[in-house]
């Protein structure tokens, strides 16, 4: 019987996970507080332009969106691949805006709609001549407040 | 006596817990925060307005974009780098030439308001006179014109630049008067610099010639 073990004999402590649920918690908590929840899914691209003078649109609750862009390929087929607008999850025609701007203002507190905003998700190949008939019918639902959304330009 | 220990729950699978809540917020949620080009657009109206405000031709700024996407500024073609300067040579005047806008003083704007009985206008004039001085305010507008075929890119990239130009002039006078940059002042501080410095850009609508 010998005091000391030989060293061959003993085995590698394991290594505690006792700490990796804290760590993917930490994770999900970062995730929690830093994204916001998909609300539509396109069925057209949008891949913004690029700006430099933007302000951030606050209070999201406010914000009606509008999307333009070419359908998507599974899309194309029934819908074309001229830009299409999209309002929530479906592909609309301009004629439609009015009554969604309606929809999304009975939503919203009467005090607040004097300062809901449109945000115009635009793919960045468009003509302009479909945006122009978009704000045309912006300005007939009194809806003056617009946001042209883009990326982030670093100068 | 039963002084058996509680036995350890066991806890090796809140780690799995965790991650499936972990991957389901990465699936579900989005990281992209919505930024843009803040603009308010004229109302409408539904007969044409008859006595339209008559602006001189020297007031106004004609930023044209046409179905080639290629910029024309006051009936002459321009490379889109130069058009921040030209811009805030048009709202500055600052060697008062005859083709530039008029300048005014905002103590005679001031006057203005309250011959027109506007009391609130004239008091945020006056207020804006306290804090920067006489300044003088041009009379111009930025006039952005644009053919239904010009892209939508190219359209921004004017906008971002026009919008530049304003926000240069407004960011140093807020830095000159407050020593801040215009995003750190206050609403009623951003309000002042903008009686200095109004953003008057006008997206008209565009001709109607010219196919999709």
């Amino acid at each position: 019987m010998s005091k000391f073990k030989k060293k061959g004999d003993s085995e590698v402590p394991a290594i505690s996970t006792s700490s990796l649920p804290d760590i993917v918690f930490m994770l999900l908590f970062f995730f929690m507080a830093a994204t916001s929840m998909r609300e539509v899914s396109l069925k057209i691209i949008v891949k913004m332009p690029e700006a430099s003078e933007i302000k951030k649109l606050e209070k999201k609750s406010l914000v009606s969106y509008i999307y333009v862009g070419k359908p998507t390929e599974i899309y194309q087929k029934k819908f074309g691949s001229e830009p299409r607008i999209q309002l929530n999850d479906a592909l609309k025609d301009i004629s439609d805006i009015g009554q969604y701007l309606v929809s999304e203002r009975e939503k919203q507190n009467e005090a607040d709609i004097p300062f809901m905003t449109t945000s115009l998700k635009v793919d960045g190949e468009t003509k302009m001549g479909v945006i122009t008939d978009i704000k045309q019918e912006l300005r007939r639902s009194d809806a003056l407040k617009i946001n042209y959304s883009t990326r982030k330009l670093i100068r | 006596m039963s002084n058996r220990k509680v036995p350890e729950i066991n806890s090796t699978s809140t780690a799995d817990i965790a991650f499936i809540l972990l991957i389901f917020f990465i699936v579900s949620t989005t990281m992209n925060i919505d930024a843009g080009i803040n603009r308010k657009l004229p109302p409408i109206s539904d007969e044409e307005i008859k006595d339209a405000p008559e602006v001189k031709e020297r007031n106004v700024f004609i930023v044209l974009l046409n179905r080639n996407n290629a910029l024309f500024v006051e009936a002459g073609p321009l490379d889109i780098s130069e058009l921040k300067e030209k811009t805030q040579e048009f709202i500055l005047n600052p060697l008062r030439k005859d083709n530039l806008p008029e300048m005014v003083l905002l103590s005679e704007k001031r006057d203005k308001a309250l011959a027109a009985k506007d009391l609130s206008k004239a008091k945020e004039i006056q207020r804006a006179i306290d804090i920067f001085g006489d300044k003088w305010v041009s009379k111009g507008v930025v006039s952005l014109q644009n053919d239904r075929s010009t892209k939508y890119e190219a359209y921004i990239k004017v906008q971002d630049e026009l919008m530049r130009a304003f926000n240069e002039l407004q960011n140093s006078l807020a830095k000159e008067a407050f020593g801040k940059p215009m995003d750190d002042l206050t609403e009623q501080e951003q309000d002042l610099v903008r009686v200095v410095y109004p953003l008057s850009i006008s997206e008209a609508e565009p001709a109607k010639i010219g196919g999709k």
